[in-house]
């Protein structure tokens, strides 16, 4: 029990600072650091950079073009890439279809699909969410039925991230409509360019586009995007949702955000001192910055016992899911509330990084400007990914037996 | 990073584990807390078997490994004592009074004192805080006063744990260089005790010392050089009480997951309402959260530089208290009207979790201890 880094670890950390500090683009981060917006191009441009570097996937085993780094190397690297202002690398790709490719899917769509993900060529997102299908997601009623060697699918789903850059979509589907309905779906991979698709988009309640509809209408889908059997696709969906849960936790961003409100705090005036020297607010940072304490430490107990056993995350991730969007949204709420009076400007310019500011505002509405709906925006960590309602009740039946 | 323990420590928490499961069972627990000690003196003899009493001590002095065990080796031991609900004084003998005889006696003291201690054969207590002075530990009105053959000690100590049980107290007090450490005969003339059972069932006592005289020897560690080391102690101490806190939860969480699903309202276990899960997973959750605090109170606590021990203790003691409160309140509350008997054992966890949040320090002293430091950064 040693919660030191070792040598080992400490050099490897020097070397990933050194590569942030080479080759980490100062516009990209410099937008991180402001909450700016981030455009498609930001995130392709580093994944290439990380790619060429053979860091494009640190999460992958060496086989499949990833690192192989052991649970604690990923953490180093998540918390410096984040402490750097480095894009978050989109999860849909990396962490969500790729692993499930590498389990259920067939050597030809291991070496089709994981090799353009890696690279940066290919951006995912996800079609799992319905209309009348949310935390029920068992209940989705997108048909694929099988023609020839075709599948052709109708339906729609919805609170689809970033699809509007999106070159491939997984997709759950009702292949069968027998039996108990977990049973009757199928995980299919789709084109996005394929005749048929419609992205809409859906506005979010800061001002942004970050999420859409996608309406299928007889789409033809080849039967060799289908991953592992058909009517197997709870499983391989509820595989993929621990995945996506320990990334959830998202230790190192919220580091990133504490250090930020931490200066945010310092630095705002409160009754004729800085905010921090209030202690009602001061006690507010510390409260969080102890759950954060506490979860980096939860993170790493549960990703190092994975890595031991060569096993995919459990319910446990559920934890650090409810955890660690709580934190986000008390983080952002925090941040929002320091900046008094100023958080009232509604300044959707502002997110734009070439945006120069007003000279009749005081110096730092810039950046004061983009983290009110950053609040806005984060109320959506307790709902996507599985509720943190639906995380409970995975804990109560999965961990406890209830 | 290394989240694991070694094969030794393995090992001593399986003995433990076993050792609460097979004779230290609740009924027997109960009966030793109503007894004139109000502790197990046969299992003092077991714990001193097993070499947890010289756990953190050096081979040379009794000890069962070369330089000691470290605080995860007491995190592992405490941990299974808060499932036991021990009453042994083994916070104030071996974590406090051996330690502090561990980091500040001469070398014949700790040949006089630790292997004693580690036998089983002396039992210790620390009288430091006083009446009227909470928590912060600087606050001695207690006096040292020196003369030709040693010091006169005079003064009042509040709710010492353990010392009625206590062969030897050791006293801070102030004397003209700043505070120091005494070694004192708990019989020595000029002491009185009234001494009391404390709400979670150990006992305590406060303390009188009326013109007690100490000779040379006494003094313990550098004259006006206590404070560091009081500081020290007591953040072992909590790191400590973390673990045990964790262990009460961990065995708070078992007992009310098995009534959830054996106790039967409406025609099903209650386990099967949806309130009733969700509070249980916040109990897990809250559980988890603070077994890592608690690990990071185990690592930092024998950390050399203070402010970062400090800082980490203050940290984990605080998030700790909260999640104890949580996961205490939530299994009474799940327990229904069984949760507020004498006779169920949660009642007994919950008074323990709750006295363990209000010694060395409760949520509120710790939080701001915390957030103080985030003024310097």
């Amino acid at each position: 029990m040693d919660l030191n880094f070792t040598p080992d670890e400490l050099a490897f950390r020097d070397e990933v600072r050194s590569f942030l500090r080479a080759k980490l683009p100062p516009e990209i981060s410099h937008k991180v650091h402001g909450g700016k917006r981030l455009e498609k191009d930001d995130f392709v441009r580093w994944q290439k950079i990380l790619h060429a570097k053979g860091w494009g996937a640190a999460s992958w085993p060496i086989n499949h073009g990833g690192t192989g780094w052991t649970a604690v190397q990923q953490h180093i690297f998540d918390e410096e890439c984040a402490d750097a202002g480095a894009p978050m690398q989109l999860p849909f790709g990396l962490k969500m279809v790729a692993p499930v490719i590498m389990a259920f899917g067939n050597p030809a769509q291991q070496a089709r699909f994981l090799p353009r993900i890696v690279d940066g060529t290919d951006w995912w997102c996800q079609g799992y969410s319905e209309p009348g299908s949310g935390s029920d997601l068992a209940s989705l009623k997108t048909r694929a039925v099988r023609e020839g060697d075709h599948y052709v699918v109708n339906g729609q789903k919805t609170w689809n991230t970033l699809g509007q850059y999106a070159d491939w979509i997984f997709c759950l589907v009702r292949t069968s409509t027998e039996g108990r309905q977990q049973e009757g779906i199928s995980f299919l991979l789709i084109d996005m360019k394929t005749p048929g698709i419609t992205v809409r988009p859906i506005i979010m309640m800061d001002g942004e586009h970050e999420i859409n509809e996608v309406w299928f209408e007889d789409v033809k889908v080849p039967v060799e995007n289908l991953i592992g059997e058909e009517n197997k696709g709870w499983t391989y969906a509820k595989f993929l949702l621990g995945h996506e849960r320990t990334g959830i936790a998202g230790v190192g961003r919220s580091k990133r955000e504490l250090k930020k409100l931490k200066a945010i705090a310092r630095r705002e005036p409160g009754d004729g001192k800085p905010l921090i020297e209030d202690p009602r607010f001061r006690d507010r940072i510390a409260q969080v910055e102890l759950e954060l304490m506490a979860l980096e430490i939860t993170n790493l107990r549960v990703i190092s016992a994975e890595g031991e056993k060569k096993r995919a995350p459990g319910p446990e991730a559920s934890i650090l899911k409810i955890k660690g969007s709580e934190i986000q949204q008390m983080l952002t709420e925090l941040q929002m509330q320091a900046l008094g009076h100023y958080a009232l400007p509604y300044l959707h310019e502002a997110l734009d990084a070439a945006w120069p500011g007003d000279p009749l505002m005081a110096d730092y509405a810039d950046d004061a400007a983009p983290l009110s709906g950053h609040y806005f925006n984060v109320r959506k960590t307790t709902i996507y990914g599985g509720s943190n309602e639906i995380q409970k009740n995975i804990i109560s039946q999965m961990i406890l037996g209830l | 990073m290394d989240f694991n323990y070694t094969e030794e420590q393995l090992a001593l928490q399986d003995t433990l584990r076993r050792f609460i499961a097979k004779d230290y069972g609740f009924e027997h627990r109960r009966a030793m807390a109503k007894s004139a000690d109000g502790f197990d003196r046969e299992a003092w003899k077991t714990y001193a078997d097993f070499g947890i009493l010289a756990l953190p001590f050096p081979e040379d002095f009794g000890g069962i490994s070369e330089h000691g065990g470290n605080a995860v080796d007491t995190m592992l031991v405490m941990e299974m004592l808060g499932r036991g609900l021990a009453l042994e004084p083994y916070l104030s003998t071996v974590v406090l009074c051996g330690g502090l005889i561990r980091d500040a006696g001469s070398a014949e003291q700790k040949q006089a004192l630790l292997p004693d201690l580690g036998a089983g054969e002396l039992m210790l207590a620390l009288a430091h805080f006083e009446p009227g002075n909470r928590y912060a530990l600087d606050q001695v009105a207690t006096t040292a006063t020196a003369h030709h053959a040693g010091w006169t000690l005079d003064g009042s100590k509040a709710v010492v744990l353990a010392a009625p049980s206590a062969d030897k107290l050791i006293v801070s007090a102030r004397d003209g260089l700043g505070l120091s450490l005494f070694l004192v005969d708990a019989k020595a003339p000029g002491i009185k005790l009234r001494s009391y059972p404390t709400q979670d069932g150990a006992r305590a006592a406060d303390i009188k010392f009326s013109a007690v005289q100490v000779g040379p020897e006494a003094l313990l560690g550098p004259a006006g050089g206590a404070l560091a080391l009081i500081e020290r102690a007591v953040d072992q101490a909590n790191a400590a009480l973390c673990a045990e806190a964790v262990g009460i939860m961990a065995a708070l969480n078992e007992v009310t997951l098995e009534y959830l699903k054996t106790r039967k309202q409406f025609g099903v276990p209650i386990g099967k309402f949806q309130a009733l899960q969700h509070r249980m997973a916040d109990m897990v959750i809250a559980t988890e959260q603070a077994r890592s605090m608690a690990i990071l109170a185990a690592v930092r606590a024998d950390d050399a530089d203070a402010g970062e021990r400090h800082r980490a203790l203050a940290a984990a003691k605080a998030y700790v208290m909260q999640s104890a409160r949580t996961v205490g309140q939530q299994a009474v509350q799940l327990h229904g009207g069984m949760g507020v008997t004498d006779e169920l054992n949660v009642g007994h966890y919950f008074k323990r979790l709750t006295m363990i949040g209000l010694t060395f320090g409760d949520l509120d002293y710790h939080l701001g201890r915390f957030s103080d430091t985030l003024l310097a950064a």
